[in-house]
């Protein structure tokens, strides 16, 4: 038998929420880990060392210090995969941008802010080519099986290039609008089975921009046909969508 | 299927500490310096580092505990924010713990804003909390414990070695996944807990199976406790008197409300948290450390246990007689076995919740109407590593304006300190990996989740006594 795929499992600043999708795997987990070698999987255990065949990083650059570790593991790695929408887009770190670290400093250190190296939080891409990205905020636990499976194929991983609002209507969801209230279904990437809707809450756009997205569009439904002020579809935007070119 | 069985070789200086478990080596005059540096504990939550020194006479040069994280600055980012999704965002300070962050969160705005939860969304928060509970505490013990006590680096050659024990354990915890994502939709970041009630209600169909499968489940529970039983003297048996600090109720295991107990001091209602957190910033630490009577306290399981050990459901505390867990304990490792016990009296509880449930009938109820008003509120919820306290204060138009979040993780830094502070002397004589083994062992057992500790580090408010000049430790 061919030698074994060799992952790992790497973060940076985010919950570990996504790694703790993969330990819900359960019994699947261990099917999966048949097929590969684990390297580093530090809630499970250290001591694999490089090259691996795929890196799994999570969470968001958020320091100078990250670069370097990123750009080793980068190195080190024949595919490296973002994980989760800190790792994917920037996700919630990106919040703290909008404060400027002239606010987020102090207000969290106080005088002793000078003592503490951080800038503007970023997803991987912005610091390394990244080779797939699996969204979510946490991810889907069947997304990343199939992603991994992809992978080890060797083939390039699909992903949904149409909006939340196309599963949302698979899953017999009454439109948020109809409620009048916000969602950010019409412009975020599927893959989640429009989850958050379906548990009575609404998209709040985890999965990053689908591609092509309206922003125009969407902020007429927003503040036009909603009637939702400017500042509650900012906060709502700023959430998870902070780090993008586009104004929000 | 093959879990591969690993090759030895941890990542860290010291030599690999397998079946290390040996009994301690009779103190025999210490030959040659000892070191150990545990850079980035495993089998843990986030990042932490052990580093030890003993020198040729076998004095302790150095014995810290150090935490090294990347700050995420939530307290900051969540100013301005409107009392609807503040949930969701504290929510992601901590994958593990994210139900216990939003029924906290949830509470702190609640109680700011005047709204009262019906008893059925009450009900359905208690359960949420005993299935997180559950989550956590089958995975710590399970994946992050057991190899320790069974003498391996990790849970992966258990998989050949204890295969029926373990697909047990991993069956007790797909259940936990599956109660959670019954009762508030998603194992992780639920969707379904929201201000003033639920936005999305489990049916009466599910809720039955959902009983059926936990009363199931109970033989599996006491396999997990005979399997722990079995190798519980692998746990040192260190004591220190310390104080213990959690929620109390009148006539219940408190875990999503009550007052703050402690075996030293008396009850307080909630909002007054500060009194009791009293943190303080060390050298070694990003994070706050706390103390109330003592240097230190500790929360958690064992700390719940000793105050609401009365309160257990019949059959947890028949397993933790059969554990021989005793009120008031004093031995930190026994946090394991206090989690164990929790684990059997979510099931139970969570079995009679489901049955008033079910008895006085789901209703179909819309959550509370709010009108946003300035206020303060705080909450304090009982999660698995221990009290989480959320305070917020908001505007007239519900956006906050201060935030503070205190976690558990960071109220135990300073014991776990203590602990080894007053532990290590009495190894001097064993091996470096013998040491490495025990004082690993011990942070473990607190089950640290120093991610979300970190992740809330606020450094204004200092009192003047305060250590200044603090250094900072760098991952
Ligand atoms: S993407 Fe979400 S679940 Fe993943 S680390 Fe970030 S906050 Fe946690
Ligand atoms: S609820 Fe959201 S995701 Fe669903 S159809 Fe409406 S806008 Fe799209």
């Amino acid at each position: 038998m061919a030698k074994k795929p060799k992952i790992a499992f790497f973060d940076f600043a985010g919950c570990e929420g996504d790694q703790l999708q993969i330990a819900n795997l359960e019994e699947t987990l261990l099917d999966v880990l048949g097929h590969v070698e684990i390297g580093e999987f530090r809630e499970v255990r250290t001591g694999g060392k490089g090259p691996y065949d795929i890196a799994f990083v999570e969470g968001s650059i958020t320091m100078p210090k990250d670069e370097e570790r990123l750009k080793a593991i980068r190195a080190e790695s024949k595919t490296l995969v973002a994980l989760g929408a800190c790792a994917t887009i920037g996700g919630i770190n990106c919040m703290k941008n909008f404060l400027g670290p002239g606010v987020y400093r102090p207000e969290v250190y106080g005088d002793r802010a000078r003592w503490y190296e951080t800038y503007d939080a970023r997803p991987l891409r912005a610091v390394v080519p990244v080779d797939a990205e699996i969204h979510g905020c946490p991810i889907d636990r069947d997304e990343f099986l199939r992603v991994t499976k992809e992978l080890l194929l060797g083939k390039k991983p699909w992903l949904p290039d149409y909006p939340v609002c196309v599963e949302c209507k698979m899953a017999g969801n009454v439109c948020r609008y109809e409620f009048g209230e916000l969602c950010l279904g019409i412009i975020t990437r599927a893959g989640c089975k429009a989850t958050c809707v379906t548990e009575g809450a609404r998209c709040w756009g985890c999965r990053g921009l689908a591609p092509h997205a309206n922003m125009d569009a969407a902020r007429y439904v927003m503040e036009d046909r909603a009637g939702r002020s400017r500042l509650e579809v900012q906060d709502l935007m700023r959430m998870y969508l902070g780090y993008t070119s586009t104004t929000l | 299927m093959s879990a591969k069985k690993q090759s030895t070789a941890p990542a860290q200086k010291a030599p690999a500490p397998k079946a290390a478990n040996a009994p301690a080596a009779p103190a025999a005059p210490v030959a040659k310096a000892k070191n150990v540096n545990v850079h980035h504990l495993t089998r843990v939550e986030g990042h932490g580092n052990i580093v030890v020194a003993i020198d040729k006479d076998g004095t302790v040069q150095t014995c810290r505990w150090e935490v090294p994280e990347a700050p995420r600055f939530f307290e900051a980012m969540l100013l301005g924010r409107s009392y609807t999704e503040v949930h969701q965002i504290t929510s992601r300070i901590c994958g593990i713990c994210s139900i216990g962050h939003q029924l906290a969160s949830l509470q702190a705005t609640e109680d700011a804003l005047g709204i009262r939860p019906s008893e059925q969304t009450v009900i359905l928060r208690k359960l949420s909390l005993h299935g997180e509970n559950l989550q956590s505490h089958l995975l710590h013990l399970g994946y992050l414990v057991l190899p320790d006590l069974l003498g391996v680096d990790s849970v992966i050659p258990l998989a050949k070695t204890h295969k029926k024990e373990l697909t047990g354990l991993i069956a007790l915890r797909r259940l936990s996944n599956e109660f959670c994502q019954t009762v508030c939709g998603r194992t992780t970041h639920p969707q379904r807990l929201i201000p003033g009630g639920m936005a999305k209600t489990p049916t009466v169909a599910e809720l039955r199976e959902l009983r059926q499968k936990l009363a199931d489940s109970v033989d599996g529970l006491k396999g997990a406790a005979a399997l722990f039983g079995a190798v519980k003297d692998k746990l040192p048996a260190f004591q220190r008197k310390t104080e213990y600090v959690g929620l109390v109720a009148h006539g219940e295991y408190a875990l999503y409300w009550g007052q703050i107990g402690s075996t030293m001091d008396r009850r307080k209602p909630a909002r007054f948290y500060r009194d009791i957190t009293r943190e303080y910033m060390v050298p070694q630490s990003t994070a706050k450390w706390s103390r109330n009577m003592m240097e230190s306290y500790m929360v958690g399981a064992l700390a719940r246990f000793n105050l609401n050990h009365e309160h257990l459901s019949p059959l947890a505390a028949q397993v933790a007689r059969d554990l021989g867990l005793v009120a008031p304990c004093h031995n930190p490792y026994y946090n394991n076995l206090a989690q164990l016990v929790e684990c059997v009296h979510s099931t139970e509880d969570s079995i009679a919740l489901i049955d008033a449930l079910l008895t006085r009938g789901l209703r179909r109820e819309f959550p509370a109407k709010i009108t946003p008003r300035a206020g303060q509120g705080t909450g304090a919820v009982e999660v698995p590593r221990g009290i989480l306290f959320h305070n917020y204060e908001y505007d007239d138009e519900g956006r906050i304006v201060q935030a503070d979040c205190v976690i558990p993780t960071n109220q135990n830094h300073g014991n776990i300190q203590h602990d080894l502070d007053e532990m290590v002397p009495g190894l001097a004589a064993l091996s470096e990996a013998e040491i490495e083994l025990r004082t690993s062992m011990l942070v473990r057992a607190y089950d640290p989740c120093i991610s979300c500790s970190t992740h809330c580090i606020d450094a204004r408010g200092l009192e003047d006594d305060n250590p200044r000049g603090v250094i900072f430790v760098r991952a």
